[in-house]
């Protein structure tokens, strides 16, 4: 009964993805978490993706995750961000209805064959051997895993603050949690202080919208997830304010009254989300800053006023709320606050998320050091396929940065830690060009298949999607000649001779919709497929490009560096590249590479060494 | 630390071969500190200059010499590090290196092995690496000062400075693809192509700059002319050797005749070749000039400088026109000649290696002035591709791949990038790993 393969403890969008993923697998899995109910909850701004982001979610979902149906259940305005730009770089965003987004959750997840739900509170890991052998839940009752996946997002040390008000977080069987964290600490993780802040929340009939500037959705046809044949929600509209120079003088007149700047907050914030206080503090000649009025859900009056997150006392927020045009009359239903929590320095983790120095307890989502809904899916995504691919004997699939955004996370922060809250970016991606949100199913589906890890539904429309894909590459293939393209009205030099449609779509101006009269009735069979070949083509020289980077980076991916390299052995690495290596503990001469300050000359050392060490050991 | 016998120590003399005023006899790995006990009686204080008797295991006296102590890891090879400024006699230079053969440990430095240890120990970068073998197979006074500027981090130092530029850039573009619903950030400043175009200009500029491998390839100095003109013998009066048979015989010369000499610090290679002339087909000995002159031509094709002894106006575009043989009866002078010499009473000599040496210095990196080699070549070629291509781009995510390209480029250069061609660079000239 209480015999599990892996214990996912948290149901916050960490935890329902590492649960779901991990039964997906075939693992017998338990979910725990302090409250059935709350499963699903979002604990901020009811809004899904976003630049990077938005790649994150397609991933997941690429991999048969939860987050991006539940999105566009819940989704009541969407927006491509970045539409402008090239389409790597797009971002899919939707807003969503919280109590609708909860829904979904919950019903993806009791649905969910082989995952069992635990109401309850995890109090301790039972370890045996230094190694995880299940938990031990506050009412004494243990549940049996030799894999336990912590998603439990700030419960550690958190504080909340709003101006000189304190509440400890984590208040439900407080001394319980604490033998948890109290673990943790004596494994002597490393351990690091974060903080992070909320707006205040608006009730939305005190807002005089008419005055407002609208942002409608985009009323196109996309959806987060690939499951999901069409939108199901009425969209609605956000309103556009901003802040004024009278609410600027309020904060300024106020700013010894903010934890953040009495000096009660230390740890740092994210620097992508800074609050409303920080703003006018750093940027104090500007004259307003932009805030995005998101009505929270279609049965809820309650609005996100999104750019003001803030932790000064409630009469601060007040009048710089009511400062701002539209809002003159606006009540504040519940104010913003700051949380400052304890995280793990990722660098203790392994590749899969593993606590090195505890085999069998994986961490994933907010504890880690990330913010971000998105973030803290994908990361227990990872999380859930490892612990289930470890206890099944199987293998999870293959992520690497030039496969996914997912892999570029949790490179960064297994390899580098973190100084602020990670947020994902598409900088921080450098093969950006081939990793598009919207080619995420073509990047990891198949391998998600392979895994084991993707239902019947999503292979059988994946197969599908790979039979017309054959046909659009016959298609592409044909030669076309240049002057058939300009009499055709294309903005084509007719002396250009004869090429593939492929190529031709490198030309400007020259459209898959253009080439309809050539491509056929086949765009119409899936435009989106259609659409993403068509990116295929135009990025392809690029692609060819970084094919031989990748190549030598495969090369030096190949050479590995054992968990217990010998750094201080390599003569001549400086006593701080010893520090940054053995820190991190990258696990090949590629990882080592990508490792902040680590400097040529040490890696040529490093290099030679790690030669060394595998000719010595060939001769051996 | 390494036990000993796991590396070696090493020794060498790394001032130029004996004779010489001074000999500094070097010796580098674990065991230096105790080379130096045995052959001076102690170790001085580090990193200062002491006087000691040198003796030899049996205790007998070798030199007088001063001695300096540098204890690893901050050495110039990472390891514990002695040196020995002896007299430069050759039996004293001998002498000191027998003493030190007979220790336990030590044993003679291979070529190149105190960079390799340099290097290995992570003393010093590919870039500077690179310099510093150039230096070792540096045989003339240029070649010497351009390794010099390298293995000095010269070059490092310039490819840093390039990335951050192009770092900086890249982050401009970032903010517009990906805080674009920031007001700040919406696009990009207008300098922005114009700085890009900057950093691509400099980079071509360098791009255009001689190649080190001149240096060691030397200047290239071709004589033609028609056969009897007297190109042997001028070529046998510049290299200052009898390398080239000649004789009144028209076609004394058959093949191509190549010899590298430094003149006045640069290094050239100067080429006799066939006399041209139409050959008329037939006879077998013919045949043999005829290949003879078809070499010739292709020599013209390589020469850095053709010295014209034929016709006037008949030579190849840019030629130099020599009016040779000046001191013979009937000598027809060149009405344009850039030179009139005589191979034979030495006239004119002077002027013309003179203005060889002129050419050879535009031709070569300047010394001490950084100078790539084709490796390095290559990869500034690809950045300064990047960066053109993006000048030209509007997009900015396309703009943004072409700076990482950049980006990519100079890592390679400097061997940020653990990449093959890193690899390929370390292994290939340092033999490392065996
Ligand atoms: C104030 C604030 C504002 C934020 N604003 C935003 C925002 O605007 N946009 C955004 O994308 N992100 C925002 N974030 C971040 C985002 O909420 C988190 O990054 C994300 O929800 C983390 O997910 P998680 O699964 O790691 O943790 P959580 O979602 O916090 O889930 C943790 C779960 O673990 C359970 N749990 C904890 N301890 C135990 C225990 N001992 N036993 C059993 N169950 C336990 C909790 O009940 C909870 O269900 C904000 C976070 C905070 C705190
Ligand atoms: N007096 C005098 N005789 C010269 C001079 N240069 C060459 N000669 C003579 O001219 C003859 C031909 O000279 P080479 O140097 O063999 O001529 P070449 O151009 O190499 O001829 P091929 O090899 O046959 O093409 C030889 O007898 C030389 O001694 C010179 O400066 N002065
Ligand atoms: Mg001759």
């Amino acid at each position: 009964m209480h015999q599990f393969d892996v214990i996912i403890i948290g149901g916050g969008h960490a935890g329902v993805e590492a649960a779901c993923a991990s039964a997906r697998m075939g693992a017998r899995t338990a979910l725990v978490s302090f409250d059935l109910n709350a499963i699903g909850a979002m604990s901020c701004n009811p809004a899904i993706g976003g630049l990077g982001k938005g790649h994150l979610v397609r991933e997941v979902d690429a991999l048969d995750g939860v987050i991006g149906r539940a999105a566009d259940a819940g989704a009541i305005h969407y927006r491509m961000l970045n539409r402008s730009k090239g389409s790597a770089v797009w971002g899919p965003r939707v807003q969503a209805d919280r109590v609708r987004f909860k829904a979904a959750v919950q019903a993806i997840v009791r649905a969910q064959v082989g995952l069992t739900l635990v109401q309850g509170e995890a109090a301790a890991l039972v370890l045996d051997g230094g190694k995880v052998a299940g938990l031990e839940l506050a009412d004494g009752t243990i549940l049996n895993a030799a894999r336990v996946v912590l998603c439990t997002g700030t419960f550690l040390g958190g504080v909340l603050f709003r101006g000189e008000e304190r509440y400890e977080g984590g208040r439900i069987g407080e001394n319980a949690a604490k033998r948890l964290a109290q673990q943790l600490r004596a494994a002597d993780l490393p351990m690091a202080r974060l903080k992070t802040g909320t707006p205040p929340r608006l009730d939305g009939r005190t807002i005089d919208w008419a005055a407002l500037e609208e942002q409608p959705s985009d009323g196109e046809a996309w959806t987060m997830s690939a499951m999901t044949p069409r939108r199901v929600n009425p969209e609605v509209f956000c309103g556009i304010t901003r802040t004024t120079q009278a609410g600027h003088d309020a904060i300024r007149a106020n700013l010894h009254r903010s934890p953040l700047f009495s000096g009660a907050i230390a740890a740092a914030g994210p620097r992508y989300c800074p609050s409303i206080e920080d703003k006018i503090h750093r940027f104090g000649d500007r004259e307003g800053h932009q805030v995005f009025l998101e009505p929270e859900g279609l049965d809820t009056h309650m609005v996100y006023p999104n750019g003001i997150s803030t932790s000064l006392p409630t009469d601060v927020q007040e009048t710089v709320v009511r400062t701002m045009p539209g809002c003159a009359a606006a009540v504040i239903v519940q104010p913003g606050y700051a949380v400052e929590y304890d995280h793990i320095d990722p660098r203790a983790l392994t590749p899969d998320l593993q606590v090195r120095a505890i085999p069998g307890l994986y961490c994933a989502g907010q504890i880690n050091g990330t913010t971000g809904y998105e973030e803290a899916a994908a990361q227990g995504l990872v999380a859930g396929l490892a612990a289930a691919a470890a206890a099944l004997g199987k293998v999870a699939p293959t992520l690497d940065r030039a496969n996914s955004y997912i892999a570029v996370m949790v490179d960064d922060l297994t390899l580098q830690g973190v100084s602020e809250p990670y947020r994902m970016l598409t900088s921080r991606a450098e093969y950006r060009l081939r990793l598009r949100a919207n080619n995420a199913a073509t990047r990891l589906t198949g391998l998600g298949i392979a895994a084991g890890c993707v239902g019947e539904e999503r292979r059988a429309w994946f197969e599908r999607r790979e039979e017309t894909r054959k046909m659009f590459h016959v298609k592409h293939s044909q030669p076309v000649h240049a002057r058939d393209l300009a009499d055709a009205g294309l903005p084509v030099r007719r002396d250009l001779g004869q090429k593939p449609l492929s190529e031709w779509l490198r030309h400007d101006g020259v459209t898959p919709a253009a080439l309809a009269p050539w491509l056929g009735d086949f765009t119409a069979r899936d435009p989106l497929l259609a659409e993403e070949m068509a990116e295929d083509a135009a990025y392809a020289p690029y692609l060819a490009r970084q094919d031989s980077e990748l190549r030598d980076l495969r090369a030096s991916e190949s050479l590995a560096l054992a968990a217990d390299f010998p750094y201080t052995q390599v003569p001549g690495l400086s006593n701080e590249m010893i520090e940054r290596l053995t820190r991190a503990a990258p696990g090949t001469l590629a990882a080592a590479g990508r490792v902040v300050g680590v400097t040529p000359a040490a890696l040529s050392a490093l290099l030679v060494h790690a030669r060394r060490i595998a000719t010595g050991q060939r001769a051996a | 630390m390494p036990s000993m016998n796991a590396v070696p120590t090493i020794f060498a003399l790394s001032s130029g071969a004996a004779p010489s005023a001074i000999g500094v006899i070097r010796i580098s790995g674990s065991q230096a500190g105790a080379a130096l006990a045995a052959l001076a009686g102690r170790v001085p204080q580090p990193r200062r200059a002491s006087l000691a008797r040198l003796r030899d295991g049996a205790g007998k006296p070798l030199d007088e010499a001063l001695v300096l102590w540098f204890p690893g890891p901050n050495t110039a090879t990472g390891e514990d590090l002695a040196e020995l400024h002896c007299h430069g006699g050759r039996a004293v230079i001998a002498a000191v290196e027998a003493a030190l053969a007979a220790l336990p440990g030590l044993r003679r430095a291979e070529p190149g092995e105190f960079t390799r240890r340099a290097f290995a120990n992570g003393r010093i970068d590919l870039a500077e690496a690179e310099g510093l073998a150039d230096l070792l197979s540096a045989e003339t006074e240029w070649q010497r000062a351009a390794a010099l500027a390298n293995a000095g981090g010269a070059l490092s130092r310039q490819v840093e400075a390039w990335r951050d530029n192009a770092l900086s850039l890249a982050a401009q573009v970032e903010a517009v693809l990906d805080f674009a619903d920031e007001e700040d950030a919406a696009s990009l400043p207008e300098c922005f192509t114009w700085n890009i175009a900057g950093l691509a200009d400099e980079l071509q500029q360098w791009l255009t700059r001689p190649r080190s491998e001149r240096l060691g390839e030397g200047f290239r100095v071709v004589l033609a002319g028609p056969p009897n003109a007297g190109k042997s013998t001028l070529f046998n009066a510049l290299i200052e050797s009898e390398a080239a048979i000649t004789s009144p015989i028209a076609g004394t010369t058959r093949d191509v005749i190549e010899r590298s000499v430094a003149i006045g610090g640069a290094a050239f290679t100067f080429v006799d070749t066939a006399g041209l002339r139409v050959v008329e087909g037939g006879a077998s000995a013919d045949e043999i000039e005829a290949i003879g002159i078809h070499r010739a031509r292709g020599e013209l094709l390589r020469a850095d400088c053709v010295l014209w002894l034929g016709t006037e106006g008949e030579g190849p575009l840019g030629a130099w026109e020599i009016a040779a043989q000046a001191d013979r009866d009937g000598f027809a002078p060149k009405v344009a000649a850039r030179f009139t010499v005589s191979a034979m009473s030495g006239a004119g000599l002077a002027p013309l290696k003179h203005a060889l040496i002129d050419g050879a210095r535009g031709a070569m990196p300047k010394p001490g002035e950084a100078a790539l080699n084709a490796r390095q070549h290559a990869r500034l070629t690809e950045a300064a591709a990047a960066l053109t291509a993006a000048r030209l781009l509007s997009d900015p995510l396309l703009i943004a791949e072409e700076l990482r390209r950049a980006r990519v480029a100079f890592d390679r250069l400097i061997g940020r990038a653990t990449t093959e061609d890193m690899l390929d660079a370390l292994f290939g000239r340092f033999c490392i790993g065996k």
